[in-house]
């Protein structure tokens, strides 16, 4: 069901990239590239200011962690990030990702320079990612509370966190505790095998 | 001589003009603000974490308790891009509903907006007006779905279930008596359609109403004009959309540019301003709930004439009817698979958007194939322009920092997700 247009993009942009462009897919109507962290910054560029592309607004960044993905060990890069371009002049959309090559320290280049919105949504990615941004003017913590330890949209972070906060009428202050509550999984995650159940 | 310092200012978390729960760290020389860092994470609750441990019907009641102002408008995106993954066709009954209520949405955000915007900047009187009306939409709100608020209407496949033939009625109190008993009860002898009609049929007059207090009103324009301006361009490149887009001069509209369910059926129209100011904005998000009647005028009268399913058949995604699931051993094995496993969704990414009240809201689902979501990654629209308020408040009177909260239609539910 891939339309004529997304298909014309799919061959501009490959065109345009050339050997900067990893991989491109084209599933559900939406283009996906790849391209390496060491060329983020001059694909962002060439995406933004060729005419022919013109992806003049950055729609949304995040992280992602593959580390669980299909419940397998997943070989490759663990943290990647995604960014969402729209095209207000050719009304299309692309999906950029690029993965982090160090595991233990993943690192990428800031975009907020080719798209100033990239500045929140960066500091996002590394409040809940722990992904750092190379050249981001102010690269703080955003949604997390202040002081907060850790990256909780990470797959080992657990979904009830390492710590709880409480009043102690005894100190008479707000204290942190380790949690108390156990994590439980009331419906147990499923991947069935291809064609299962006919 | 007194050293001249600039001065810090904290503003929240618990202004009422900081819609929620947002902390402004203002830096001020005088009263001009030099920089303006807003704090936010208040309201983090980790939807999006939530959702990678729920079914993905589990975590559609956490999109209403998002944007808690237009509920139905998040749910839809969501809904959309399980869709788009499941690749499954959604009855177009259902489409006209899901139109219908996400314009009924639209007018809700705006008027708690105008309401909200208004009251912050001093028209105490625009308040009252908008919430009599926004208490007729919550009528049509609890009539569908049994909640004023947080509906989780929309599901994937269609809508929960159709539009009921009847309105809930008022009764006799100690406030009412039977002459206000019979106005109120007006409009809602007939079905939940002939209430809706008759809402838009009145609409126009009420927003006329809000027009005369505001549109010329020598305060509201000293506040409003050549505040917050923002060029196209800036716009652009700070990731602005909807009626902030709009505002900016920039005619772009998701639902005519990349229309989803009946929206390339409707006829309407999109405002445009010229100046980029909150004078524009205003205007733009004025004339947008008058195309939302319009929209919502020709889904009354499709509506009306199209009876049929409202959710899809496919017994994978939706629940069987309550009288299958009791007379067929299918149709039970179905609704048990449904509602203690979940859904499948086939493995792969899709981003859906829509046409929020506020802006684009997207939804970027990457499913590996499990019964929950892999990541869930939700666009708020209003994440961008908040970040942008620093650039628009810079320069401007510390009193209109309140006014550009108030332009950029802020909600927390949705920026902290």
């Amino acid at each position: 069901m891939a339309s004529k247009k997304m298909e014309a993009l799919g061959s501009v942009v490959e065109q345009v990239l050339g050997d900067k462009l990893v991989s491109s897919t084209l599933a559900l109507d939406e283009l996906t590239i790849v391209c390496k962290a060491a060329d983020l910054i001059a694909v962002a560029t060439t995406l933004r200011d060729h005419a022919e592309l013109s992806f003049e607004q950055l729609i949304d960044l995040c992280g992602m962690d593959y580390s669980a993905y299909r419940d397998e060990p997943w070989d490759g890069p663990r943290f990647a990030v995604v960014y969402h371009l729209l095209s207000l002049k050719h009304n299309v959309r692309i999906r950029l990702r690029v993965f982090a090559e160090d595991d233990s320290f993943p690192l990428l280049a800031s975009v907020n320079p080719v798209w100033n919105a990239a500045n929140w949504f960066e500091r996002e990615a590394f409040d809940l990612f722990g992904i750092v941004f190379e050249g981001h003017p102010d690269l703080r913590r955003i949604l997390t509370d202040y002081g907060f330890v850790g990256h909780p949209f990470r797959k080992d972070f657990p979904l009830s966190g390492h710590v709880e906060m409480r009043y102690d009428p005894t100190q008479q202050r707000v204290i942190y505790q380790p949690v108390t509550i156990e994590p439980r999984e009331i419906t147990p995650r499923i991947i069935r095998e291809e064609n299962y159940g006919g | 001589m007194a050293e001249i310092r600039n001065y810090t200012l904290n503003f929240g978390p618990q202004h009422p003009a900081a819609h929620g729960v947002l902390r402004l760290v203002l830096e001020l020389d005088g009263e001009v603000i030099q920089r303006a860092d807003p704090h936010i994470g208040l309201l983090h609750r980790g939807t999006e974490k939530l959702a990678e441990s729920k079914t993905f019907i589990q975590s559609l009641p956490y999109m209403d308790r998002l944007d808690y102002v237009s509920m139905m408008c998040n749910e839809h995106a969501y809904c959309l891009a399980i869709e788009k993954l499941l690749q499954i066709e959604v009855p177009l009954r259902a489409q006209y509903i899901r139109v219908m209520f996400a314009e009924i949405t639209r007018i809700l955000n705006h008027l708690l907006w105008i309401g909200a915007h208004a009251i912050d900047i001093g028209a105490m009187t625009m308040f009252l007006y908008a919430f009599r009306e926004r208490e007729d939409l919550m009528d049509c709100y609890e009539a569908v779905s049994g909640a004023r608020m947080h509906a989780a209407y929309f599901r994937p496949g269609g809508v929960y279930r159709d539009l009921p033939d009847s309105m809930p009625q008022y009764t006799v109190s100690k406030i009412k008596n039977a002459r206000e008993l019979a106005r109120l009860n007006e409009g809602r002898k007939g079905s939940m359609l002939d209430f809706i009609d008759d809402f838009t049929k009145r609409f126009p007059g009420y927003v006329d109403e809000y027009e005369t207090l505001l549109t010329d009103n020598r305060i509201w324009k000293q506040r409003t004009v050549g505040i917050g301006v923002v060029s196209p361009e800036r716009a652009k490149n700070l990731g602005f959309s909807g009626p902030m887009l709009r505002g900016s001069g920039i005619e772009w509209d998701l639902r005519k540019k990349q229309p989803y369910d009946v929206y390339d059926r409707m006829d309407f129209d999109i405002p445009v301003g010229k100046g980029g100011d909150s004078y524009d904005r205003y205007l733009v998000r004025v004339e947008e709930m008058r195309q939302s009647n319009r929209i919502i005028q020709q889904c009354v009268a499709w509506l009306r004439d199209n009876p049929g399913p409202v959710i899809t058949d496919n017994h994978k995604v939706a629940p069987p009817s309550r009288e299958g699931m009791k007379s067929n051993m299918e149709d039970l094995i179905h609704h048990f698979k449904l509602f203690t496993e979940g859904m499948h969704v086939p493995e792969g990414e899709a981003y859906a958007a829509v046409e929020h009240p506020k802006g684009e809201f997207g939804i970027y689902l990457v499913s590996d194939g499990a019964n929950k979501p892999y990541r869930l990654k939700i666009r708020a629209p209003g994440f961008p322009h908040l970040a942008a308020l620093n650039e628009m408040a810079t320069g401007h009177m510390i009193a209109d920092v309140v006014a550009i909260i108030g332009t950029q239609d802020i909600v927390f539910g949705e920026i902290d997700r």
